[in-house]
């Protein structure tokens, strides 16, 4: 908490000023709140002395229609809406938990189309939080230009299964839908058209004097206490923590690649800032971008990608919970199957939702325009908080 | 740690108060134990300085069917890098299971959100409320005798 | 644009009726009020975005009520937001017009079922001028559906009582 922002008010003469504490509503329609989220913010005038955070406003039941479709399967659009910028993760998220209870091993084909859609995925969805989070700080280039970018991927992942933001591609046991021929070929020229486009975000945005002055500093979140509060994904990598899933509990094939983990190192104030979680971002792009290029030249070229996928998923007795890293943080599926057609109970752990716990810890004693700035570099998807 | 060890070490540590210890035959190894003892599992999970489950990764409410409610605790531990899972289980006239907000701060939410959907009363919990549903929305979704209001606020909830 | 260049001589007067003065100046200049819920908002913002370029419609997002013509409700509407709905519709200042997006907000799309805290349509509770089907809809449909807003609002009179 800054020094200058707690100190007591004073007049010329040295008396002590009163302030009275107010409590201002924010959300749940407002433009920065990125969605249906409602803050209840208690201020002493433009300090932020408490911050309540009410959630549910779209809440979409997501755990009880998993409960009641017919079959395994048919959850998966489900879990599609439920994180809209990372469709791909949280599908996948949920095949990999119901491929564990199966014991089911997928082709390798199917692995790689999956760590391609997956990284690309997450380009998408950090595009959006870094162009949204420029809006709300006051910069709406950016926002232009990160839009413009994520319509390239958008135009694979349509030629791929045919949907722009939902995409109900990634099932259990394979994918729907083959890639597309010419896939590879046009992915690659995305991977060269895009990295000289991140250089073009840092020049416009990252380094950017007033938006330095907006985010270093702002919604520090030290390390011990991300932990606690359950923090994952940028998030707790913005802290300093050094974990990210894809290499510290491995799935899929991550194993194969060459990348790094990025973390938050303070370089333009405090290590856990509001910039350090916006720098994470950036950079994870650039990994994702070496990812992706390593996985379209190490491709099988031949490969059904179907074959593993069951007539009919009837998973013995028991209960299974399986994370992997979406955009946001740990995705986590707990899935209890009763040896019927259908789960049982699904508890899906939402990153965002439990990122967002920690918002009153980091955000006391700073002044209200602070708060756009945290709220946006926690990256919510208010679907997936409320699911 | 081996799961294995972790369940000796929690037997000869709490003794009765571990009900049922399972570890192969199943994909994620767990511990039951009884609600009342819960809150010092938790803590000694915790705090134990070859265990340090400092992560609390999810926290489920789950309504078992046959008068049983249920909360599953998935703990991760960030230096050791080892998992296990404590399940406890109430019944249904009277589920209160003792909050373990003190212990990982995440599941102040996760708890709130159990008591929503499930209506798991967590004593001991600093703001019980509900967190998605609305405050005066009737009764607990996830319960499978759960049945959905006809109208709520003059509104008509089904199709 | 184009249209009328080099029309007119000398002096700039066009004859028209009142009504059409007045829905060509509304319809050429529908702010929207965003109402970004759920999916939907994405596209919304990616119509909104440099590929779809909204502007060209005269839509310019608002994220107040008082300032807007239409209210494009993006996504699901759930029974604790609908109130919220409700009281930001009735902070609108006529002529007021509501482009319902995607299938959840007109009949509660895949939550029609189960959702037990969805609201099946928002037309239960505010009226409901253009519905565009889609989940999400791209933004070539709401595009489509602005332009039948615009079609509809061509057609008014308010001059004349329409039924």
């Amino acid at each position: 908490m800054p020094e200058t922002l707690t100190a007591p008010l004073k007049t010329s003469t040295g008396r002590l000023l009163r302030t009275e504490e107010m409590v201002i509503n924010m959300g749940p329609q407002h433009p920065s709140t990125h969605g249906v989220l409602r803050l209840e913010l208690v201020v002493e005038g433009e300090i932020v002395v408490d911050v309540i955070p009410h959630i549910g406003y779209l809440h979409r039941c997501f755990e009880k229609h998993a409960e009641h479709m017919t079959n395994y399967q048919q959850v998966i659009p489900y879990c599609d809406r439920m994180d809209y910028l990372a469709s791909m993760n949280m599908d996948w998220g949920y095949a990999l938990a119901v491929e564990k209870l199966l014991g089911l091993q997928v082709p390798e084909r199917v692995e790689y189309i999956r760590v391609i859609m997956g990284e690309l995925q997450r380009i998408a969805s950090h595009l959006i939080a870094l162009g949204t989070y420029g809006l709300d700080v006051g910069a709406f280039t950016p926002f232009l230009f990160c839009f413009r970018d994520r319509e390239g991927i958008l135009d694979l992942f349509e030629t791929t299964c045919g949907a722009r933001l939902l995409y109900n591609y990634i099932w259990v046991g394979g994918v729907s839908h083959d890639l597309p021929p010419g896939f590879v070929e046009k992915a690659k020229a995305f991977c060269k058209y895009f990295r000289p486009n991140i250089k073009e975000l840092n020049d416009l945005l990252t380094y950017n004097e007033i938006f330095i002055k907006r985010t270093a500093n702002i919604g520090v979140l030290p390390a011990d206490v991300a932990i606690a509060y359950g923090c994952s994904g940028p998030m707790l990598r913005g802290s300093g923590v050094n974990f990210d899933l894809r290499r510290d509990d491995p799935y899929s094939i991550y194993d194969r690649f060459n990348w790094e983990v990025q973390v938050g190192k303070g370089e333009m104030g405090t290590v856990g800032d509001c910039w350090d979680r916006y720098m994470v971002r950036v950079r994870e792009m650039e990994q994702s971008l070496n990812i992706i290029e390593q996985a379209l030249e190490q491709i099988p070229t031949e490969g059904d990608v179907q074959s593993a996928v069951p007539k009919k998923i009837r998973p013995p007795v028991g209960d299974v919970y399986v994370r992997s890293e979406s955009p946001r943080g740990e995705i986590g599926f707990y899935i209890i199957s009763d040896g019927s057609t259908s789960p049982y109970r699904v508890k899906a752990r939402s990153p965002a939702f439990v990122n967002l716990s920690v918002l009153p810890e980091i955000s006391k004693g700073y002044m209200i325009a602070d708060m756009i700035a945290i709220v946006g570099s926690v990256d919510i998807v208010l679907g997936e908080v409320d699911r | 740690m081996t799961p294995q060890e972790l369940s000796e070490k929690l037997k000869t540590k709490f003794g009765k108060a571990v009900i049922e210890v399972k570890i192969n035959g199943v994909l994620n190894p767990y511990v039951k134990v009884f609600p009342a003892k819960l809150k010092d599992v938790a803590f000694f999970l915790r705090d134990d300085a070859d265990l340090q489950f400092d992560y609390l990764m999810c926290l489920s409410g789950i309504d078992y069917g046959k008068g049983t409610l249920g909360v599953v605790y998935h703990l991760f531990s960030m230096s050791k890098r080892h998992k296990i899972t404590v399940k406890v289980e109430v019944p249904v006239d009277k589920p209160e299971v003792p909050s373990v907000t003190e212990v990982w701060h995440s599941a102040n939410w996760h708890e709130r959100e159990a008591y929503d959907l499930v209506g798991i009363v967590f004593t001991g919990h600093p703001d019980l409320r509900r967190i998605l549903c609305p405050d005066d929305y009737p009764g607990h979704p996830l319960r499978k005798d759960f049945k959905v209001p006809e109208f709520y606020q003059g509104m008509k909830v089904p199709y | 644009m184009g249209l009328l260049d080099k029309q007119f001589n000398n002096s700039n007067v066009i004859i028209t009726s009142l009504d059409n003065l007045l829905n060509w100046a509304r319809l050429s200049s529908l702010w929207q009020m965003q109402f970004g819920l759920a999916c939907c908002a994405i596209e919304m913002m990616a119509t909104a975005a440099s590929h779809y370029d909204f502007d060209r419609f005269g839509v310019i997002p608002r994220a107040t009520p008082r300032q807007s013509d239409v209210m494009i409700v993006a996504g699901t509407v759930t029974l604790k937001m609908a109130s919220r709905i409700k009281r930001l519709y009735d902070q609108m200042s006529e002529p007021r017009y509501v482009i319902s997006m995607g299938s959840c907000s007109n009949c509660g799309g895949p939550y029609w079922e189960h959702g037990y805290h969805v609201l099946k349509g928002v037309d239960r509770v505010i009226p409901v001028d253009v519905y565009v089907p889609g989940c999400p809809p791209r933004p070539e449909a709401l595009m489509e559906g602005l332009i039948k807003l615009q079609e509809k609002i061509r057609n008014e009179s308010r001059v004349k009582k329409t039924a």
